[in-house]
């Protein structure tokens, strides 16, 4: 069984909802991603999703497209990414982790290739940004020889029929964005997502995670409340930028965010 | 009557997906997955929609000026000392390029459904120019995109989109150029799709663009392919035009593209040279890649990173290609090749002297191309260069060449 099954299966029995925060590996410098990662658990991160830097991230906002060029800066690749990986699972065999990233970058490397290395490094699974399912149909069987999960965006302009296919080709969870837009736009709507997260679960059994939009412990709190997992990207990388100079500072940031999200969501 | 011609060889590209061969498709994310549907079935209907062609021809010849004329370069054929060169004057559009053709026929679209709203992504400005212009046309809001490092080097056309109403937004992002705008739009379009309109440039893109836009810019070719059996009685023997994104070169080869007995050339901005690694030319020197929602040749380094290009001209200066133009390359159809700064900003002076016609830096690489073939061509034999492009916009670039302060 896949490690995002089995946290999913886990967090049911015990009715709370996953808290899956982002962050850009290589971001500010390198080797300061494990730390963080490490940090994120301990503060109550049950999923962790690791961005590919990419140097066009066409569907990212204004912070995590700085996150890219500082990762890029210091000419952090996908080996470096694995790297970042098999590090973490030295001490942490349990944790799932999410890639997100763009295609061309796997392309480069090629799609054989990068499932292999991905699924060596301890990569759970993969959510690439600008790959729609009907593009997919290679990748996705290079993931599913090595039981990588591909995970596919759904958003609140999505048709019903598109809906159905990318639920039938997504494995792990759904990931529903919450608003339109970039990521790190304006703040979500909760009842629309409500509305919205039960109209995917009528395609799919699995979990529905919500994210683009959530910036502090309360809106976490409330799409907690809907969501079987709630995703924070650009509120994290922020730290990252605010600490560009103090790279030490990062963990403890991020933990404190991920703490009174946790505890808010806990709340309920 | 259809905005393409009928052709066999084209007529079944894109597929209903936008694929060509293995390039193009739809690679972006779910959240502009909804504004692309419904563009793409707004297209599908418009574009054998009789009224809608019948409104689009009116603004091609009382707005834009179509025709525009084919000129034999007499002099210029005579210097060069071989095949007799034509020119496709595409300089002569209203506003100074074939970019027109393209947003013409986009707004219209934007018009009938009903966005009030239009945004675009430029590199040396024509496109923002042609985009804002129509923008005044319909009484539509503008916003465009701009490279901060192309908002200084391209004064002038920032100021004359300001002029027609355009708000131009500088962006800070990435290389700070003609891709990061382009990134810059999509972001846009996918906040702002209730009531805006997405004018892409060039026949990138994801499906539909680059269909649609060739088809907008075939006018190039159709007219061009009946000009040149009116005035020299049969098809030229060469086509040759420079390839960016690709649009003004699609549009002149398209309609040519079954004549097997014409050979055609597209024409990449060298740069500082190929070997230099300082170029724009992904058809030359690059490898299939992702990039702005399609497969195509792109300049990128091994890590699937894009890199920055390099071009004296700013129109050239794009990592990627029209997926359609990777197409053509491995089905050997057209070459493609490169020419440098300095063999465009000769081509540049060459024309300007010997015919009293100022070139687009971008269309120089096309003409510095056309000397090379045409002079191992004979005297009866004919080229056809698309002068896609006027120079006055380039007046800066080539002045500090020469070392000339304005």
């Amino acid at each position: 069984m896949n490690r995002i099954d089995t946290c999913f299966a886990e967090l049911k029995k015990q009715g709370r909802t996953a808290l899956i925060p982002y962050l850009m590996a290589g971001d500010p410098v390198p080797g300061v991603t494990v730390e963080v990662m490490h940090a994120m658990v301990k503060a109550g991160a049950d999923v962790i999703e690791l961005g590919v830097p990419f140097s066009d991230p066409m569907a990212d906002g204004p912070v995590i497209q700085a996150a890219c060029e500082r990762a890029l800066r210091r000419k952090t690749t996908m080996q470096d990414v694995f790297m970042v990986v098999k590090n973490f699972r030295a001490t942490n065999q349990n944790t799932p982790i999410i890639l997100m990233g763009y295609l061309n970058p796997v392309e480069a490397m090629g799609y054989l290739q990068f499932a292999q290395a991905a699924q060596q490094a301890g990569v759970d699974g993969v959510l690439t940004v600008d790959l729609p399912p009907e593009e997919g149909s290679e990748l996705l069987s290079a993931f599913s020889d090595v039981d990588l999960a591909p995970i596919f965006l759904i958003a609140p302009t999505t048709t019903e029929e598109r809906m159905q296919r990318i639920c039938k080709a997504s494995r792990g969870f759904i990931y529903y964005v919450s608003l339109k837009g970039v990521t790190g736009a304006s703040m979500l709507d909760v009842a629309s997502v409500t509305k919205k997260a039960a109209h995917i679960r009528s395609f799919t059994d699995l979990p529905v995670g919500v994210g683009f939009g959530i910036k502090n412990a309360e809106t976490a709190a409330k799409v907690a409340n809907v969501a079987d997992a709630v995703v924070v990207g650009s509120a994290v990388v922020k730290l990252f930028s605010d600490n560009e100079a103090l790279p030490k500072k990062i963990a403890p940031a991020v933990a404190t965010l991920l703490r009174s999200m946790r505890e808010a969501m806990d709340n309920n | 009557m259809s905005l393409s011609q009928k052709n066999s060889t084209t007529e079944s590209l894109p597929d209903e997906r936008g694929h060509f061969g293995p390039y193009g498709g739809l690679f972006i994310a779910e959240t502009l997955m909804a504004p692309i549907e419904e563009l793409r079935l707004a297209y599908e209907s418009l574009r054998v929609d009789p009224q809608f062609i019948k409104d689009l021809d009116w603004d091609l010849t009382h707005f834009v000026g179509r025709p525009s004329p084919v000129y034999h370069a007499e002099r210029w054929s005579e210097a060069v000392g071989g095949a007799q060169l034509y020119l496709k004057r595409e300089d002569l559009n209203h506003t100074g390029a074939h970019k027109i053709n393209n947003t013409v026929g986009q707004a219209l679209i934007a018009r009938h459904m009903g966005k009030k709203r239009v945004i675009a992504e430029t590199g040396a400005g024509q496109h923002g120019v042609a985009a804002a212009t129509v923008a005044a046309r319909f009484g539509m809001e503008c916003v465009v995109y701009m490279g901060a490092e192309d908002i200084e080097r391209q004064a002038t056309n920032v100021y004359r989109m300001r002029l027609l109403g355009a708000e131009v937004i500088p962006v800070t992002s990435g290389s700070r150029t003609l891709k990061d705008a382009l990134n810059e739009a999509m972001r846009d379009w996918v906040t702002n799709v209730d009531n805006t309109f997405y004018i892409i440039g060039t026949v990138a893109g994801p499906h539909p663009y680059p269909q649609m836009v060739r088809d907008f810019q075939t006018i190039i070719g159709r007219e061009a392919r009946q000009q040149m059996l009116d005035m020299t009685g049969k098809l030229p023997d060469a086509l040759v035009a420079c390839v960016g994104g690709g649009s003004n070169a699609i549009g002149l080869f398209h309609p040519f593209l079954d004549d097997k007995e014409v050979a055609i050339y597209g024409v990449e901005g060298g740069g500082e040279g190929i070997a230099s690694g300082r170029h724009a030319a992904p058809l030359c020197a690059g490898r299939p890649g992702v990039l702005h929602g399609n497969r195509t040749y792109l300049v990128e380094d091994d890590h699937g990173q894009i890199i920055e290009t390099h071009s004296v001209s700013a129109g050239l200066d794009y990592p990627g290609v029209g997926p359609e133009h990777a197409w053509l390359k491995d089905t050997g159809r057209v070459n493609y090749v490169a020419i440098n700064d300095d063999e465009a900003v000769a081509a540049f002076h060459t024309l300007t002297r010997k015919e009293g016609i100022m070139p687009a830096l971008e269309s120089s690489h096309a003409l510095a191309h056309a000397e090379k073939l045409a002079a191992n061509m004979n005297k009866d034999q004919v080229v056809l260069v698309n002068l896609s492009g006027r120079g006055d916009k380039d007046m800066h670039t080539v002045a500090a060449r020469d070392g000339i302060k304005l």
